[in-house]
């Protein structure tokens, strides 16, 4: 099987996205290629430790998704999930510092890369068990839906997920519910090392499975920000109108290994490069400027993001260590760790 | 006063606490139209109706999940797991999502969740059906662990339960569920992490909770009148938060210390707790800390069988008398 042509049965967007939005869009999806390049060169000099899992490909997902969503909204993401955290305005320096273990850190230090988390700004958690946040993703379309609020819970995730339990009791019950929650798998061909086909008795590993919860079969190109925001805006827009949840597969390619550890060895060069010519950012930009967009004011973005890029790199290094007195802190709601008087 | 059952104490306690707060909210599977399965929760749907009483499918990690996230965005869910064996099957979303995301994320995020179950043996289900999983719980940081004894404390505990910000794991005895006791009118409402001295002695202290308290107070009865021996029974009543106090107070008056624990042998909470006396009172026992337990094994189903494995009361007897001689 392959999924050369699979993009082709994809949605087929009619919504006219202004100049404005799509310089946005790019301007995001630069943000969240750098500040990963980055993190990346980090790690390699020691100062990110532990491990990360990069998007870096697939940017044009959560990007679109990030200004399709509303100021409430909320975003369950995985351990994948630096540029879904970014996409919904978290600042990068505080994520730069969580992923270099430092005081000013979005959570000072206590989760790290996989557990990325801003409750402000909507982003409810990154999860890195594979398939737990489906369910946590209902639990507040639930909440929404039982206080009237209209919020929506978007729920991204992998490919691989598809084939854990999680994915059919979370699918099954936003269905009967009819809840407010958008899901949004981003089909990167891989699990981890192992191909999804490999795996997976059927093409689609969402698409073709939805039809078993009644919903309807959706394929978008991930790598196309306007398709993926036309859609994004269309199915957000049904949640909010209490017609209950959807279930979106977007294609698109992990353009490194699945974490840090993993060079990626296993694809097979001609697939890697045909992917890096569906780029979502090369081909935005191609896109952009076709249709009339100044190439100084794109190269004027790159070079902002940049300069935001280092700011919160310098930022993040300028902060010290997290004290060892959070160690004992919140586990509970008293704020401390006690388990008996 | 009334006369309720344990079991109706379970239905009178979640009423109470959706009376009081819009907030709660209570699902599971066969909970709603059916009453459950120990028709504990009759009259729920009637009374609050669909919205906030549902029935799910056999789907635990889909309740735990629509609870958390619930909770994480303002309500105060209560869930069912209809037996505690079947947290095997959903125990990523307790033991990794709820117990560790208010830590990782630096106090962001809050769980004011109960998970309501039904646990242990005696009525004869077989292995799958019957076990006592208080170690499981008490063994992952950021779970709290309530264990009542009777229906006026399943009332209390479950109100102090609902209204904790921290996810709270109610464990129902479901030998006990027949039971009855008085209890008195209007609100009950309790506090985790307050033993109760159920039998005031000064031989031997008994730590004991769940389905084990009335064992061990009618063991005590026996142990009083037989042998002259005369045991402090403890009701502990939440594992986490746990009321050492309590305890180190009882052993320092009494010099000796009996577990009796529903749990299997390994781990269960009385080594805790026989670890917390050994370091911090050695020197006030006068013997040995005997822990009672079920054996290292999984539960058979038939009835003699079964009545082998959980302390009984007779066991409890022998091996307080045995270790006092």
């Amino acid at each position: 099987m392959t999924l050369a042509n699979a993009a082709h049965e994809g949605f087929q967007h009619n919504l006219v996205i202004d100049r404005d939005l799509q310089i946005k869009l790019y301007r995001r999806m630069v943000e969240l290629r750098q500040f990963e390049k980055r993190a990346y060169d980090l790690f390699l000099q020691g100062l990110v430790k532990g491990t990360s899992h990069l998007s870096l490909g697939q940017e044009a997902i959560s990007a679109a998704f990030g200004e399709a969503m509303q100021q409430g909204d909320w975003t369950f993401a995985t351990y994948r999930g630096h540029a879904h955290t970014l996409s919904r305005g978290v600042p990068m320096a505080p994520v730069m510092a969580e992923l270099m273990g430092r005081a000013d850190g979005l959570m000072a230090g206590k989760g790290g890369s996989m557990h990325l988390t801003s409750v402000e700004h909507g982003m409810m958690g990154s999860y890195a068990i594979v398939g737990a946040h489906l369910p946590i993703a209902i639990g507040a379309a639930f909440s929404s839906k039982y206080r009237n609020s209209h919020q929506v819970a978007v729920c991204f995730f992998g490919d691989g997920t598809t084939n854990i339990g999680a994915f059919h009791e979370a699918l099954n019950l936003a269905a009967i519910w009819k809840l407010p929650v958008v899901f949004v798998c981003e089909n990167n061909l891989y699990m981890e090392y192992t191909s999804i086909y490999d795996v997976t008795a059927v093409e689609h590993p969402a698409a073709d499975r939805a039809s078993a919860y009644g919903l309807e079969r959706l394929i978008v190109d991930g790598n196309d920000p306007d398709a993926v925001y036309s859609m994004a805006i269309d199915r957000l827009s049904r949640a909010r109108n209490g017609e209950g949840p959807s279930l979106i597969e977007a294609l698109t390619y992990r353009q490194t290994g699945h974490s840090r550890a993993d060079p990626g060895k296993y694809r097979p060069d001609e697939e890697v490069a045909r992917w890096l010519e569906k780029d979502p950012i090369t081909t935005y930009r191609a896109r952009l400027v076709v249709n009339g967009a100044s190439g100084a004011l794109l190269d004027q973005i790159d070079g902002e993001v940049m300069a935001e890029v280092d700011r919160a790199t310098e930022q993040a290094k300028a902060s010290g260590p997290p004290p060892v007195e959070l160690v004992m802190k919140d586990v509970w709601s008293d704020g401390g760790s006690g388990w008996r008087n | 006063m009334a006369q309720l059952s344990y079991r109706e104490a379970v239905g009178a306690a979640i009423a109470q606490e959706m009376r009081r707060d819009e907030s709660v909210v209570f699902l599971g599977e066969d909970v709603a139209a059916a009453g459950g399965v120990f028709k504990a929760t009759s009259g729920l749907l009637e009374e609050f109706g669909p919205r906030r009483v549902l029935d799910t499918p056999i789907s635990e990690q889909a309740i735990l999940g629509t609870v958390m996230g619930a909770a994480m965005t303002g309500l105060r869910p209560i869930a069912e797991i209809m037996y505690s064996d079947f947290f095997a099957v959903c125990w990523d979303l307790v033991a990794n999502q709820m117990a560790k995301t208010r830590y990782m994320t630096n106090g962001q995020v809050s769980l004011p969740l109960v998970i309501r179950t039904g646990n242990g043996g005696g009525l004869r289900f077989g292995a799958q059906h019957s076990q006592s999983i208080e170690n499981w719980a008490m063994a992952v940081p950021g779970l709290k662990v309530v264990m009542p004894s009777t229906p006026e404390d399943l009332i209390g505990l479950f109100a102090a339960s609902v209204r904790d910000n921290d996810p709270v794991l109610f464990l129902e005895s479901k030998s006990l569920y027949a039971s009855k006791d008085e209890i008195p009118e209007g609100e009950i409402v309790h506090r985790l992490g307050e033993a109760k001295i159920k039998r005031v002695g000064s031989d031997a202290t008994i730590v004991t909770i769940g389905a084990m308290v009335p064992r061990a107070l009618e063991a005590a009865e026996l142990l009083s009148s037989g042998q002259g021996i005369d045991c402090e029974v403890i009701d502990i009543r939440s594992l986490v938060p746990l009321d050492a106090k309590a305890i180190l107070e009882s052993v320092a008056k009494t010099s000796r210390l009996f577990t009796v624990e529903e749990n299997p042998r390994l781990c269960g909470w009385g080594a805790e707790v026989a670890s917390i006396v050994a370091d911090e009172i050695f020197y006030d026992l006068d013997g040995p800390i005997v822990r009672i337990t079920t054996p290292h094994i999984p539960l058979p189903a038939a009835a003699e069988l079964e009545d082998e494995t959980i302390p009984s009361v007779a066991k409890i007897v022998d091996v307080i008398k045995g270790r006092m001689g």
